[in-house]
């Protein structure tokens, strides 16, 4: 520990601490723009000058070491005299017109210059100019605002993990830019805007639609990824206009996926449903609220009545709140029916009845601790970016971080070792990396493992798992949606007894883990969600849900659906229900309505609503209620969302950790898998995985939203008789016309077609064999 | 004049360059030295910090001490870098090193790279010699295959790698931590120290970076022994000193004196004044060091010790003489552009500073100077020295400040009577750029004659 003074205040700070860390530490504010505690030292603004006891100059804080009995004056004379001359140079050249700059307001050079600027400027020469950059369709540039703090530039090349940004030419011409011509395509990229001290780099979407000063700040959870991101909402005569990270560490740091921080544009858009929808004769009419519960209580006991109860399912979104979730699976099972599930991804269940309620394995915040992590069958980096993100960065200091996928996309993370397998060779190369870590611990393997082979990759893999002390061993969406999701669960779950590792689950959605809380899972006696659709019912209710998207084989939900006699569907959205509907009920996304999600890691984080409902949109929670007490159901009088989280907690959130459980009991390890000659990969694209992130314009416009192709490697193309960008015609119980495309990261006798997309809607399984030809 | 130094004055000749030459003028008897009498590097360094050797690229900081500063004991790889990326105007004296006696400089290298445990050396050759650059990987092959270079050098057991790395003109990457990153393939700019490179450098590793002409005395301290070195120039002040000699004089060039050489007799090795004009100002040590007015320069002996007490640096060597048809505005308004393009544009005051002052003296240059310039150019430059990350700030400050300290009467006639205080006719005849009668011919001796 060093002991510093600063302001004749005395501390002790740990070694290799900075100035600036000390300051923090007394709660003294220096004056500063590049430095950023999540970055590294650039020390590039001198904003932070202080005078420190014998140093001949001012020193800057945020890169100066303390040294022990160190003395420093923040607010000396000479301290100030520097602080003010920095001033002075940054705003030589940057316009003063704050009343026009979308920053106004919110600046920290305008901030700043109130205590330390002068009233007038000595400057009297022409200021600089720089021509805006193009950083594609979330970040607006105003580069004359620019004073080169670089934090944008470290930030993609540390936090993002690629260098999209660097500042270019020299001195006064310095500009930051992309390489040229090029975007900032990371799915993190809207965070530069929060760390732009300026009005340099601007949010576009929301360019000129509010002073910072007119907007409500209010806290809410993101609905999209399995992290639960904590957010500001920043609201404006009951619209949404903004959303900005809530600062968290154990979650989100500081930071947002460009998901979580754009997909609100999908709460203003014309793709909004705003009243109750009834199809009365083949036509689609506008009701009102009491004719649409109406008509499903009656039509519903009519479903009950001729086909009995079993006839009657729920497919629900895990993207639901808790409390939407509870009170339909409570709703179904009041009506007698088990057949329930939000899982609508899945294709293997076997795991049912085995007390699994799939989680994380451990706090996120405990990520950084690791020493060795395998992740198995992830699209990592969007399906997670800020999971990715942590891992990252853990990667850069001591951890191990290994990757067993079946596309080898570029997760922006130093990997320690990858294996890039087909799908169906998946389990087999899990199962190599579990018989090669038994082997080398000396330990007996399951009969099944007898005749497995490890792979090199496989053997580095189990070798550097062994070698650490704290391991994890996580089953990425892939791994989850996958044939044989129980085995690869299994085998993961005896790699990580062997291993001595945790082993967990990077949930899919927001809600996940609160879907098996609420029990918004089939009871031994339901139908999952697989077998609702395959075995198709009378009677659906879909919340939140867009079938055709997010369903493991979108044309065969489509055509269960187009079958029934009665399909409730509960939205915030016009989706394809109108196809298969008979009533749409508008229900509220999630600022409009109170609620909770539970995060990966168990966190029960609950949310009010932001903003009034839009038209004549409801709270999902209460619709089901009142739909409940229309049917005479019993226990449906809540009083608030609240009551209704007690009630599918059991009454105690904190509980909630004891009934997160990933360990199975009776594993079954079922190793033989089909090996078809063409099979498919489908990876959810970020932006097409929930019907909020589908509707949001301009993360529409990002090179993530790029429309599916049928992406093949070099050997698989040659083999089909394709070449990169021909038309070709993919079958896989239906059909789909996509354009081939070169793809060197997949696996041979594979191809990679993205789901959640219209162009694939009717294309069939996620999974299985399929044929390819010219179109 | 060949008496007085011994790097580049030996060098005499179109061959002189090569290996054979080179050996022939006693050239590799150091390391050979070294290995045959097994000093340990520790004696090295004792022998640099006896000769009294400082770094000539500018800074002058005593090399021997540099060289204790790496880390001995530390496991894996270390560097030895050298600086020839000589971009301050006025500066070239490391580009004749490199031209006329480039092993010399290959020599220094790998007794430093022996006494500081390093296997791998870098030269940084700047980007406008490129004819330099290839003779200097000439040099290079030869020392290779000689075995002067690569495993086992001569038989011995230390192995010692040496690559050449050419700039693309950036001044900047000649301070040293932006020339590291340079190296790296970054862009040149320099880095906030403390770490400084002996314990963080080239790849994050330990690292020592020399000038040219500091790695090129280094044979000779082992040779002759540090006494010997020391002897040559004044206490202090070890050895002879390259100046390049630049501006008006009768023949410019570089000269190889002793440390302590009055002023005046450089003046006179350089042929004088051209056409005998009146001295008016000297800028000792490169365009970034405080100009002294002829009064001032003509009583120092050329050595750190005695420019800095006149107000001065005799950094780099640069000698730029200036007559009495020089506008003193003029010449500032150049250095002063010369900076602005030239800064990194990392750290605020150097970039916005730099413009500033330049924006401002180019006014004051073309007539629209207003009385309270002054003031502002001696307060800017207050607010940019000691507060950039390099010296770049304080090197764009320091000709300001002087110019106006020694010259201020001549801005002030500027921006009165909105022109030179040296009449126009004047400067255009002493320019020589220009074909006007000169206002003051005078013919040059027959002495001057012959020796240009």
């Amino acid at each position: 520990m060093l002991e510093i003074e600063i302001d004749g205040r005395k501390t002790e700070v740990a070694d290799g601490s900075t100035v600036m860390d000390a300051a923090h530490q007394l709660g003294i504010f220096i004056p500063h723009f590049c430095y950023h505690k999540k970055l590294s030292i650039a020390a590039n603004c001198r904003m932070c000058l202080v005078q420190v006891e014998k140093a001949p100059k001012p020193l800057p804080a945020c890169a100066t070491p303390v040294t022990n009995g160190m003395k420093v004056l923040t607010h000396s004379e000479a301290a100030v005299k520097a602080q003010k001359g920095v001033m002075e140079f940054l705003l030589i050249n940057h316009p003063l017109d704050c009343p026009i700059c979308d920053q106004g307001g919110e600046c920290q050079l305008q901030d700043l210059s109130v205590g330390y600027g002068q009233s007038a400027s000595r400057y009297q020469e022409e200021k600089r100019v720089v021509v805006n950059k193009n950083l594609g369709p979330l970040i607006s540039t105003d580069m004359t605002r620019c004073i080169h703090c670089t934090r944008c530039v470290r930030f993609t090349q540390e936090i993002a993990g690629w260098m999209e940004l660097g500042q270019a030419f020299r001195g006064e011409h310095a500009e930051i830019m992309p390489f040229i011509e090029k975007t900032v395509d990371s799915e993190l990229s809207g965070n530069v805007i929060d760390l732009c001290p300026v009005g340099a780099l601007t949010s576009k979407p929301f360019r000129f639609a509010a002073r910072t000063w007119e907007l409500s700040r209010r806290k809410s959870v993101s609905p999209h990824d399995g992290l639960g991101a904590n957010l500001i909402v920043q609201v404006k005569h009951d619209r949404v206009l903004r959303v900005l990270p809530l600062e968290n560490e154990d979650v989100n740091e500081c930071w947002l996926s460009d998901k979580d921080r754009y997909s609100y544009e999908a709460l203003n858009s014309d793709a909004r449903l705003t009243k109750p929808m009834l199809k009365q004769c083949g036509e689609w009419r506008e009701v009102d609220w009491q004719t649409a519960l109406e008509f499903i209580g009656t039509d519903l006991k009519r479903v009950v009545r001729e086909h009995g109860a079993a006839a009657v399912g729920a497919l629900a979104s895990p993207h639901a709140t808790l409390e939407e979730l509870h009170l339909l699976q409570k709703f179904v099972r009041a009506a007698g029916s088990e057949n329930i599930d939000c899982r609508l991804r899945q294709t293997d269940f076997s795991l049912d009845g085995k007390n699994v309620t799939p989680w994380l394995g451990l706090p996120v915040a405990e990520i950084p601790q690791l020493d060795r992590v395998l992740v198995v069958g992830s699209f990592l980096r969007k399906d997670h970016p800020l999971l990715a993100q942590r891992l990252r960065q853990a990667a850069k200091k001591f951890t191990r971080v290994s990757l067993l996928h079946v596309a080898d996309d570029d997760q922006l993370i130093a990997l320690h070792a990858k294996s890039i397998v087909a799908p169906s060779a998946l389990a087999a190369e899990l199962s190599g990396i579990v018989k090669a870590a038994a082997e080398a611990k000396g330990v007996a393997v399951d009969a099944a493992l007898a005749g497995v082979q490890p792979s090199a990759a496989a053997k580095t893999i189990a070798a550097s798992l062994i070698s650490g002390e704290k391991g994890a061993v996580f089953l990425g969406n892939f791994a989850q949606q996958h044939a044989q999701a129980s085995t690869l669960h299994g085998l993961a779950q005896k790699l990580a007894e062997i291993t001595g590792a945790r082993f967990g689950y990077l949930g899919e959605a927001a809600n996940s883990v609160g879907g098996y809380l609420a029990k918004a899972v089939p009871g031994a006696s339901g139908l999952n969600a697989a077998r609702m659709l395959a075995e198709p019912r009378k009677a659906y209710f879909v919340l939140h849900a867009e079938p055709e998207f997010d369903c493991a084989n979108p044309s065969q939900a489509l055509a269960a659906l187009k079958g029934a006699d009665l399909v409730v569907a509960l939205t915030p959205f016009k989706t394809r229900a109108h196809d298969y509907a008979h009533v749409i009920l508008p229900i509220a996304p999630f600022t409009e309505t109170s609620g909770t999600f539970i995060n990966t890691e168990g966190r029960v984080q609950s949310f009010n609503a932001v903003v009034k409902p839009l038209g004549e949109t409801r709270p999902g929670w209460k619709v089901l209620r009142v739909l409940g007490n229309l049917l005479g159901l019993a226990g449906f009088d809540y009083d608030s969302s609240e009551a209704v989280r007690a009630e599918a907690l059991g009454g105690k959130p904190a509980s909630v950790a004891e009934r997160l459980n990933n360990k199975a009991d009776g594993m079954v390890l079922n190793l033989t898998a089909a090996a078809p000659t063409l099979q498919r990969i489908a990876d959810v694209p970020i932006h097409f995985a929930d019907a909020l992130a589908r509707r949001a314009p301009s993360l529409q416009k990002t090179r993530d939203a790029a429309p599916p192709a049928a992406r093949m490697n070099a050997a698989t193309l040659a083999k089909l008789g394709l070449a990169d960008g021909v038309q070709v015609k993919v079958s896989l119980g239906g059909t789909a016309i996509l354009a081939a495309q070169l793809d060197a990261g997949v696996a041979d006798g594979c191809v990679r077609i993205a789901a959640g997309h219209a162009l694939t809607a009717e294309l069939g399984p996620m999974q299985g064999e399929m044929t390819v030809e010219r179109a | 004049m060949g008496a007085l130094g011994f790097i580049l004055d030996p060098a005499e000749g179109e061959r002189s360059w090569r290996l054979a030459e080179y050996v022939k003028r006693g050239g590799y008897t150091a390391l050979k030295k070294i290995f045959s009498e097994a000093i340990p590097p520790e004696n090295i360094v004792a022998e640099l910090k006896k000769s009294s050797l400082r770094g000539r690229g500018g800074a002058g900081f005593p090399t021997g001490l540099k060289w204790s500063f790496m880390p001995r004991q530390f496991p894996g790889a270390k560097y030895v870098v050298c600086n020839s990326d000589e971009g301050e105007p006025g500066t070239f004296k490391d580009r004749d090193i490199l031209r006329w006696n480039p092993h010399m400089v290959i020599e220094g290298m790998i007794i430093a790279g022996y006494a500081m445990g390093c296997a791998r050396g870098y030269n940084y050759i700047h980007g406008e010699i490129w004819e330099i650059y290839k003779r200097f990987e000439e040099a290079l092959e030869e020392a290779r295959a000689a075995n002067l270079l690569g495993n086992n050098i001569l038989g011995s057991d230390f192995s010692f790698e040496l690559q050449a790395h050419h700039g693309y003109g950036a001044y900047i990457c000649g301070e040293e931590t932006a020339l590291l990153e340079s190296i790296e393939g970054k862009k040149g700019q320099p880095r906030f120290k403390p770490p400084f490179p002996a314990s963080f450098g080239l790849y994050g590793k330990p690292t020592t970076i020399n000038n040219t002409e500091t790695f090129a005395s280094v044979p000779y301290i082992i040779n002759q022994g540090g006494d010997k070195f020391l002897e040559l120039g004044k206490p202090n002040n070890g050895g002879t000193k390259l100046f390049s000699v630049s501006g008006h004089v009768n023949r410019p060039g570089n000269f190889e004196v002793p440390m302590g050489t009055p002023f005046k007799d450089l003046l006179d090795l350089a042929g004088g004044v051209r056409n005998g004009r009146k001295l008016k100002a000297v800028i000792p040590g490169g365009s970034s060091a405080p100009v002294l007015p002829a009064d001032l320069i003509m009583e120092c002996t050329l050595d750190y010790d005695s420019i800095a007490k006149a107000g001065s640096m005799l950094g780099s060597g640069a000698v730029i003489v200036m007559d009495e048809t020089t506008c003193m505005v003029k010449a500032l308004e150049r250095l002063s552009y010369f900076y602005f393009e030239e800064s990194c544009g990392q750290c605020t005051p150097c970039r916005e500073g730099t413009g500033w002052l330049y924006r401002v003296v180019h006014r004051i240059e073309h007539g629209e100077g207003r009385p309270e310039d002054l003031d502002l150019l001696n307060s800017v430059t207050d607010n940019i020295m000691g507060r950039t990350i390099c010296a770049l700030g304080d090197a764009a400050s320091m000709p300001v400040k002087s110019f106006v300290k020694h010259f201020g009467a001549e801005f002030e006639y500027h921006i009165r009577n909105k022109k030179c205080l040296v009449p126009e006719d004047v400067q255009r005849a002493g320019s020589g750029f220009f074909k006007v009668a000169d206002p003051h011919p005078q013919p040059l001796s027959q002495g001057e004659r012959g020796a240009s």
